[in-house]
């Protein structure tokens, strides 16, 4: 049971993007990759969930020996993918919490009770320090950089999936929201899950620990290590990888 | 069938035996086409008063000489001489179930629309009788002096007051050509009193009156609101009604007496081979206000384009539209604000959704007079292209002739969003149901202004619209 990539490639507009690259995620792992600027890695956390912009064009990504490699953004979803863009976009007239709980039902396949699902939204709300009136507002329309990361965290934790990608999901946070969201990160993980952080800095792995620290540069994961591998990125920044 | 002409009695004979047999029968009608014999025959049948039948002639005369409309949708294809303008009251209904669409049919089901309810709204069959609650609420209403009848009903019942408000200031027979056209061949709707500072609290609807005449092709709805009163009235189905005839061309006319309210709301779902060519007017005075509230998804094409008269000071409008138009739907719609005096306020809000090659066009006209100084006014419009071929135009008119006035526009044309589509669907809802809660979310503000009932109904609607069109 693991979310596997091999050999993946991955072109936009005939551009090749991702240039062969492996990585096998198992539960209770926390991954984080990291690299500079245009490596590739909003590319490869957008291709995994199955953005349209992106063609695979060789290789394979296998969830729990299920090949998902063409299937469609939703059904990734529903066998546990979960994908916190970098800017995830505002939808206008639509509430967080009839959002949620269309989500949640339609993830788990079951019809989830509307009440109960307050009830959860609401404790989930108050443990993530957000303002109760959220749910009522539309998804992202007025919400802070903040807060938005805030509403993606809250997305992790009501919909549980086995796999969670954060693309960038400490940038434009001052350090109280960054501790409110690794809080919010650590309380999510468990044995039977995995988180795949993608950053480009140290700092959030300061407070949420990785277990492997990927380096990804033109495509490629070109090292990986533990977390003092992070560490070196910090003091000595890409350039020994760039070369 | 023997060769010799037959007359138009043996028809009906012969019709009515049909009817019995079996139950898919052509109704008796009036011969297509209008003249005066025709017009004349509608007020006659009627019983109508001397200064009515007055009325429908000098609305033909003008009709007769005037042009079709130099914008909008192109109505080449109508062929006003084809078109039936009257059909005898005496006659049984005898449309039949069968001949009503399927789709239409498909439609009630999936709406759970009750079967009595279903076919009134095709306009077949018995009509559907809500004679409790109605009675009820009618005895009510009679008690504080409030008038809640057909409109034929009032020609006789209240003369003076439909003397005085039909057609006169509000809409006049010379306005345009189909207001002409109504003006000759007018028949049933809706009229509305109601007396000074009474407060109706529950909307009155239409649809309690179904089971008089339903009257859908040129209705009259004249509302006069008096002096500090407040209605709310609703008009339309939103379930999809079924019309033989290929024209709809109705008129409403709303008075809006000094600090009264009044909110039209109307949801128009004409069958999708209907010209939908309506005219609805509102003249309101002194710190009076009129909200809109309209909703287009029917008909092959809609001109349609509620206008506010704020002719004294403090008077308001807001206007509230939603278009939808489909595969070879073309929605011309919209809303204008006339300010006639200082300190008037109008709003205008539209949004359109057009998929699968549906093509909406907004058209918004602000217009402030000399006088009318210290206006505020706003128009903004905001479309939603769904699927490669759909269009949307945007067409709005500011003629403003002083400079005290605070005016605002904004229009905005969309296309649903991969980025948005995107995000949904790894929340777990498919293509098409992301596209389906970006539009229920894009319709929200309208949504929300409907009562609950209707709001559910227009939803579910716009979701059965979409589904042949996305994913």
């Amino acid at each position: 049971m693991s979310l596997i990539i091999s050999n993946l490639h991955i072109s936009a507009a005939d551009k090749e993007i991702i240039r062969g690259l492996n990585l096998a995620i198992k539960p209770g792992e926390v991954h984080a990759i990291m690299g500079p600027n245009g490596s590739g890695k909003s590319t490869l956390a957008a291709a995994l969930l199955g953005h349209p912009h992106y063609e695979v064009t060789q290789g394979k990504i296998m969830i729990d020996q299920t090949d998902a490699t063409r299937l469609s953004p939703d059904e990734r979803a529903r066998r546990g993918l979960f994908l916190s863009m970098q800017y995830p976009p505002e939808i206008p007239g639509v509430s967080l919490a009839n959002f949620s709980h269309l989500a949640t039902s339609s993830l788990s396949g079951k019809n989830v009770d509307p009440l109960a699902f307050r009830k959860i939204l609401a404790e989930k709300i108050a443990g993530l320090k957000i303002k109760p009136e959220f749910a009522t507002r539309s998804l992202g329309t007025g919400f802070s950089g903040g807060e938005k990361k805030r509403s993606e965290i809250l997305q992790l934790l009501l919909f549980n999936p086995k796999y969670a990608i954060l693309d960038e999901i400490d940038s434009g946070l001052d350090v109280d929201a960054l501790k409110i969201v690794a809080n919010g990160i650590n309380r999510f993980k468990n044995k039977k899950n995995a988180v795949v952080l993608i950053t480009h800095y140290n700092r959030i792995l300061k407070y949420v620990a990785p277990d492997k620290v990927h380096v990804m540069v033109r495509g490629k994961i070109v090292k990986s290590g533990d977390k003092k591998l992070a560490n070196e990125i910090e003091e000595k920044g890409y350039k020994n990888f760039t070369k | 069938m023997s060769p010799k002409k037959t007359s138009r009695a043996e028809v009906a004979v012969r019709q009515k035996n049909l009817d019995r047999a079996d139950k898919a029968a052509v109704r008796f009608q009036a011969e297509p086409g209008l003249n005066e014999k025709i017009v004349r025959e509608i007020s006659e049948q009627k019983d109508e008063p001397a200064w009515m039948l007055a009325k429908r002639l000098s609305a033909l005369k003008h009709f007769e000489s005037s042009p079709l409309p130099g914008f909008g949708p192109n109505l080449s294809q109508l062929d006003l001489n084809s078109i039936v303008y009257f059909v005898r009251p005496d006659t049984s209904e005898a449309t039949s179930w069968d001949k009503v669409p399927k789709e239409i049919k498909r439609t009630f089901e999936q709406l759970g629309i009750p079967e009595a309810e279903r076919t009134a709204l095709a306009g077949v069959g018995a009509q559907y009788d809500s004679d409790i609650v109605y009675h009820n609420l009618k005895k009510k209403w009679e008690a504080q002096g409030v008038i809640f009848e057909n409109m034929d009903v009032a020609v006789q019942k209240y003369p003076e007051l439909v003397k005085k408000y039909f057609m006169t200031e509000c809409v006049p027979i010379s306005d345009h050509k189909f207001v002409m056209l109504h003006g000759a061949v007018w028949s049933g709707g809706t009229f509305i009193f109601v007396p000074k500072n009474v407060h109706i609290e529950l909307p009155l609807q239409a649809y309690f009156r179904m089971n008089a005449e339903s009257g859908g092709q040129f209705e009259h709805t004249l509302i006069i609101a008096d002096e500090g009163s407040e209605v709310h009235y609703i008009e339309g189905c939103s379930a999809p009604r079924y019309n033989k005839s290929s024209l709809h061309a109705g008129c409403v006319e709303i008075f809006v007496g000094k600090d009264a309210r009044v909110r039209y709301s109307s949801i128009e779902n004409w069958s999708k081979d209907t010209y939908n060519l309506n005219t609805k007017r509102a003249l309101v005075d002194d710190g009076g206000t009129i909200e809109w509230v309209s909703g287009n998804l029917g008909s092959g094409a809609t001109m349609l384009y509620p206008t506010s008269i704020l002719r004294a000071e403090g008077a308001r409008s807001d206007s509230l539209g939603i278009a939808f138009a489909g595969s070879g739907q073309n929605q011309d719609t919209g809303a204008k604000a006339i300010h006639l005096a200082p300190h008037t306020a109008s709003t205008i809000v539209s949004k359109s959704i057009s998929v699968d090659g549906g093509v909406n066009t907004f058209r918004g006209l602000i217009s402030i007079a000399a006088n009318a100084t210290n206006v505020t006014a706003s128009m903004s419009c905001d479309a939603l292209l769904i699927g490669k071929k759909s269009i949307a135009n945007t067409i709005p008119e500011l003629k403003i002739k002083n400079d005290q006035v605070s005016v605002a526009h904004e229009a905005r044309v969309g296309k649903i969003g991969e980025e948005e589509i995107f995000f949904l669907e790894t929340r777990g809802f498919s293509e098409a149901e992301a596209t389906r809660l970006l539009v229920s979310g894009f319709i929200e503000p309208i949504i929300k202004a409907l009562p609950v009932e209707y709001a559910l109904e227009l939803n579910k609607l716009i979701e059965l619209e979409m589904e042949g069109a996305v994913g």
